[in-house]
């Protein structure tokens, strides 16, 4: 029955891939057209390089991935170790927290920043209250890589987690018995394991961080990022090449950056923010 | 047992951290709530924005809603065939088109939505109709529901029963229709969650896919935000959390059942393997 079915099973994939071309592959080849097709011609995709306002909103939008990346890292290897390993009342309830704002969107995630760090924020009136200055970071860098980390947490807790299951208590053990110091143990038999783990979620952490728009669009702030950059290109200043060209070399970072992952350590799936 | 020392410091730091996730949700429901967030809660508790946002706002609610089932017939209908393509054929070329149609997640969705616009911003009724939403939605949801029923058919030998249910003469819609889908029905499910969720939650490309005459809920959320009073916001945000949480949780229960057949599966195989040898 193998061979029989093969027209029939082009005719099942045939809807997907005729929509996926026209919506899809054709949209984003024009779009890497059109990103040349402006006075500076090809030279517009080096813009990130060569135009002074793009190339600071680039390095400051990976520095802020990166360390959003690794304080997510961080954070979440600790909380999703001790969750993998300890059983207690409530441990269920904690997790669901923790991965439950997979799904809030940017702009949202923008607004709860400024209930948290905004000029009306919970940080204000405690900082006040404590030391009689009033603190507000929401519009700020500060703002952004705490939006980023609220968002960017409970994607790497999840695969964390999993990799976290997979570990063999006995290695641990047996580096115990032999003298081991905890912090060797963490250091040479536990982030070895974890490291395709941290690899993936770090990658979809900094891809997310790379493209989120939301977030920045809500907290309104002077900081370029550069899918904010791409907007202000496009929608103020009018130059549709420009906006194309910094897309596609916004597109092809992220892009890059799953894909090297993926190949470093199986599978990954981001959900952008 | 008695717990150490490190139990409870790594308590209190997840703690913590679910503290940093879930107080400003709370917050937002409270502000969302109260007569005046400036004053506080003394000045007393309110369903007043709720309706206020109710009466602006309607009509992004039913919109988003109307797109998400438009998002899911479609998905449903393009992802399930997609998925079994793939799990049948297996080897390079499947991973190939698999590693394709994840693109529009590895991409951001300005970039997507740019070229979108490019394309086919010169049809005017297309763009102007919602349906102009409802293809970023799709390209940007279709993986999620491809990946979740491909990784069912996945952990399941379905080849095995498609093929006794064809040597009982079941022809190939039959089998598709009585074997595959009732066995795939876990994936499925878990995908539609996921592409309902995204989709009533999805901003960047719906922000720069909308018209004045298609402001979903996404759009709404971040005009009230520019524009109205943090209460007003509050509550309209409070409105998406409540659409959106039930669902979050649906997805959480479900991942966690789905785990628990898939050790089952796994058992039985293994305890199969024991009897035969």
């Amino acid at each position: 029955m193998d061979r029989r079915d093969y027209p029939t099973l082009f005719l099942l994939i045939l809807p997907a891939a005729l929509v996926f071309l026209a919506f899809f592959i054709v949209p984003m080849v024009r779009l890497a057209f059109v990103g040349a097709s402006g006075e500076d011609g090809l030279a517009a995709y080096v813009s990130v390089l060569t135009t002074p306002r793009h190339f600071e909103s680039m390095v400051a939008t990976i520095l802020l991935s990166l360390g959003v990346t690794f304080a997510a890292l961080a954070v979440s290897t600790v909380a999703g170790l001790f969750l993998v390993r300890n059983r207690f009342p409530g441990r269920e309830t904690l997790i669901s927290v923790l991965t439950l704002p997979l799904a809030f969107p940017g702009v949202v995630i923008g607004f709860l920043v400024i209930l948290l760090a905004g000029r009306q924020g919970l940080v204000g009136d405690v900082t006040q209250a404590l030391t009689g200055e009033k603190l507000v970071f929401a519009y700020s860098m500060a703002g952004l890589f705490v939006g980023y980390l609220y968002f960017s947490i409970p994607r790497v807790i999840l695969t964390i987690m999993a990799a976290a299951e997979k570990l063999d208590p006995a290695l641990e053990e047996a580096a115990r018995s032999l003298g081991a110091p905890a912090w060797r143990v963490v250091r040479d038999v536990i982030l070895p394991a974890l490291k395709p783990g941290l690899i993936a979620s770090g990658a979809i952490c900094f891809a997310t961080s790379m493209g989120a728009f939301g977030t920045a669009f809500t907290l309104a702030t002077r900081i370029d990022v550069l899918p904010m950059t791409i907007y202000t290109e496009f929608t103020l200043n009018a130059n549709i090449a420009g906006a194309a060209s910094l897309s596609i070399t916004l597109g092809l970072v992220t892009w890059a950056a799953l894909f090297i992952a993926r190949s470093l350590s199986g599978s990954t799936v981001a959900a952008s923010g | 047992m008695p717990r150490r020392g490190l139990f409870w410091a790594q308590l209190l730091f997840t703690l913590i951290l679910c503290a940093f996730l879930i107080v400003p949700v709370v917050l937002s429901a409270l502000a969302g709530l109260t007569e005046n967030f400036f004053v506080g809660l003394e000045s007393g508790l309110t369903l007043r924005w709720v309706w206020e946002v109710w009466g602006l706002y309607s009509q992004t609610i039913y919109l988003s809603l109307i797109i998400a089932f438009a998002c899911l017939a479609v998905t449903l209908l393009l992802g399930v065939p997609t998925a079994y393509v793939l799990a049948r054929k297996g080897g390079r070329v499947s991973r190939l088109i698999e590693e394709t149609i994840v693109l529009p997640v590895a991409i951001p969705g300005l970039a997507i939505a740019l070229a979108l616009i490019i394309t086919y911003g010169g049809f005017r009724d297309f763009r102007a109709s919602w349906a102009f939403i409802l293809v970023g939605h799709v390209l940007y949801t279709l993986p999620f529901m491809v990946r979740s029923v491909l990784a069912v058919l996945s952990s399941m030998n379905f080849r095995e029963l498609e093929e006794g249910a064809a040597s009982l003469g079941a022809s190939f819609w039959q089998r598709f229709w009585t074997v595959i889908l009732p066995n795939a029905r876990p994936g499925i499910l878990a995908g539609s969650l996921m592409v309902v969720t995204l989709s009533i939650g999805e901003f960047n490309l719906t922000w720069m896919l909308h018209t004045p005459v298609t402001k979903a809920l996404p759009v709404g959320l971040a005009d009230s935000y520019a524009s109205m009073r943090l209460e007003v916001a509050s509550a309209y945000t409070l409105i998406f959390f409540v659409m959106i949480i039930p669902l979050l949780l649906a997805m959480q229960a479900l991942s966690r059942e789905n785990r628990v057949i898939a050790t089952k599966r796994a058992e039985r195989a293994v305890l199969q393997e024991r009897t035969a040898t």
